[in-house]
């Protein structure tokens, strides 16, 4: 891979940092009067999500890391791996691990497409859309007359997330829910 | 269709640019300072090891040569007063290679003054002034506040080191955990001008401007230097003037010697070379200038462009300029 100078650095860019691949939030030029340039740098480290704040000396430069975001459509899981396929037509399947998957395997439903994140072509992380429609598996029964009050209970969803949900709502109900605050849109 | 022709100022805040720098020269015409405009492009150019020339092929009555673009008017203005210009400033376009960022463009416009028997505390006052002037804080209940620092009184209360006298690993230490990089092999001033830039600065010139002064000998760079009255260190005789974390102006009671300052540009560029960084021509008519003689007095640098982007209440250099450099 080639290497990026800190001049060459902005949001976006997939950089190697002590041996993790990360993605530049932000790079803040900064320079004392007269003396020695640098960059505050805001890195988001891919593997663990984690945001990094480091300061390098202008011109250093670190090398670029061979990441790639695919979209996937997921197909199963065989108690040990998950299983995503591309949607290029090339039927071409990635293992991702329970570590990669992270959180979004609450969110996991067959054949619904997913953002997966390849480092070296191996599968890093998973991104769910945005929303998503899921069935309610489990909740307690729902109350008639109730729309108006703006009350909630919890609710299982076939993909074992927990959201909450209007009191109205009743098992084997189909509903849309967003994946990034994890909350109750409508009913689908 | 790409939308990146348009400027990055309105042309509501280019009017009151033009306004304000019409201040700035009001200002000057009241007390005497004659404007001059002297060339972008010399034969000579700045040495200093932290700043990047950048540099023309152009066909003189020489032939083909490499001239410099400035990095500052200085040069070109030391030259006029050692032919007795007397007072004078300029509002000079300036060059400086990789530097962009909020608070950086590569080419800006750089307000640069000097006061041939000014000393520097009065030079001081003089930049304030005209930063209130700019802000349009100048009497009334609400004129702009003055504080003067000593760079080593800011690193024992920011830091609780003496920057003078603490041992390297110290320094080192302390710029690594700040920074979080690597500083294990880095140079004194690389470390202090780290914790400068990222804890101290940024508190600076908040409720009025702040001064700093008595900075390292080693960061004096065309200043003289002076002993410190506490302990006798040598200390440069330069100030920073800070506003709300934002460095606006740097200025120096100018080195006359012309010895020393030949030896300090062979010394950068002796610097340049260990560092594998390309050496600058340097300007042997400003020495001749020095030479013949050049009246004592103080000088300093201001970067008007951020002193617009504060006194209209912007965030970033580039919106108050008409195209800022990735849309130049």
């Amino acid at each position: 891979m080639a290497n990026y100078s800190t001049n060459e650095f902005k949001a976006g860019l997939k950089v190697m940092l002590d041996g993790d691949p990360c993605a530049i939030v932000e790079n803040e030029f900064v320079k004392p009067g007269k003396g020695q340039a640098f960059n505050r740098v805001k890195l988001r480290n891919l593997m663990t999500g984690r945001v990094w704040e480091r300061t390098f000396k202008s011109g250093e430069s670190l090398e670029g890391a061979d990441v790639l975001d695919l979209d996937m459509e997921y197909l199963y899981n065989d108690g040990e791996m998950w299983y995503f396929m591309k949607t290029d037509g090339s039927f071409e399947q990635y293992p991702v691990e329970k570590k990669a998957l992270g959180d979004t395997e609450k969110w996991l439903k067959e054949q619904v497409v997913y953002t997966i994140t390849l480092w070296n072509d191996n599968a890093i992380s998973v991104s769910p859309p945005n929303f998503i429609e899921l069935e309610v598996t489990e909740t307690d029964p729902g109350l008639k007359g109730d729309t108006a009050q703006g009350g909630s209970k919890p609710a299982t969803l076939s993909s074992g997330a927990v959201v909450r949900v209007p009191l109205f709502i009743n098992e084997g109900e189909v509903l849309k829910v967003d994946t990034r605050s994890g909350e109750y849109v409508s009913r689908a | 269709m790409i939308d990146d022709w348009r400027p990055t100022a309105t042309i509501v805040t280019l009017r009151e640019r033009a306004r304000l720098i019409a201040e700035v020269r009001t200002f000057f015409a009241e007390r005497g300072v004659l404007e001059v405009e002297t060339p972008v492009l010399g034969h000579g150019g700045s040495t200093d090891v932290h700043l990047a020339s950048l540099s023309a092929e152009a066909t003189t009555p020489a032939g083909r040569e490499r001239l410099w673009l400035q990095t500052s008017p200085e040069f070109a203005m030391k030259r006029l007063l050692a032919a007795g210009a007397g007072p004078i400033f300029q509002l000079a376009r300036c060059f400086r290679d990789g530097e962009v960022g909020r608070r950086h463009n590569l080419e800006f416009t750089m307000l640069e003054w000097y006061r041939p028997g000014l000393p520097l505390a009065a030079l001081i006052e003089e930049t304030t002034d005209l930063v209130r002037r700019v802000l349009g804080r100048e009497s009334g209940d609400d004129p702009v506040p003055l504080r003067r620092r000593r760079y080593r009184e800011l690193f024992r209360e920011a830091l609780g080191i003496d920057p003078f006298t603490v041992p390297i690993e110290t320094l080192r230490r302390l710029a690594a955990e700040r920074g979080g990089l690597a500083m294990d092999d880095a140079p004194r001033d690389d470390c202090l001008d780290l914790l400068m830039s990222l804890v101290i600065e940024p508190q600076l010139g908040r409720g009025g401007v702040e001064a700093v002064v008595d900075y390292p000998a080693s960061q004096a760079a065309l200043a003289r230097r002076h002993r410190d009255p506490e302990d006798g260190e040598w200390v440069a005789s330069r100030f920073e003037l800070y506003l709300e974390g934002l460095e606006l102006a740097n200025g120096y009671d100018e080195l006359t010697d012309a010895a020393e300052q030949a030896a300090r540009f062979a010394e950068d560029n002796a610097t340049r070379r260990a560092a594998g960084l390309p050496e600058v021509d340097v300007d042997v008519r400003l020495l001749a200038a020095l030479e013949h003689g050049m009246p004592a007095g103080s000088g300093v640098a201001l970067g008007i462009d951020r002193l617009i982007q504060l006194a209209l209440g912007h965030e970033s250099v580039a919106e108050v300029m008409a195209f800022a450099t990735p849309r130049c």
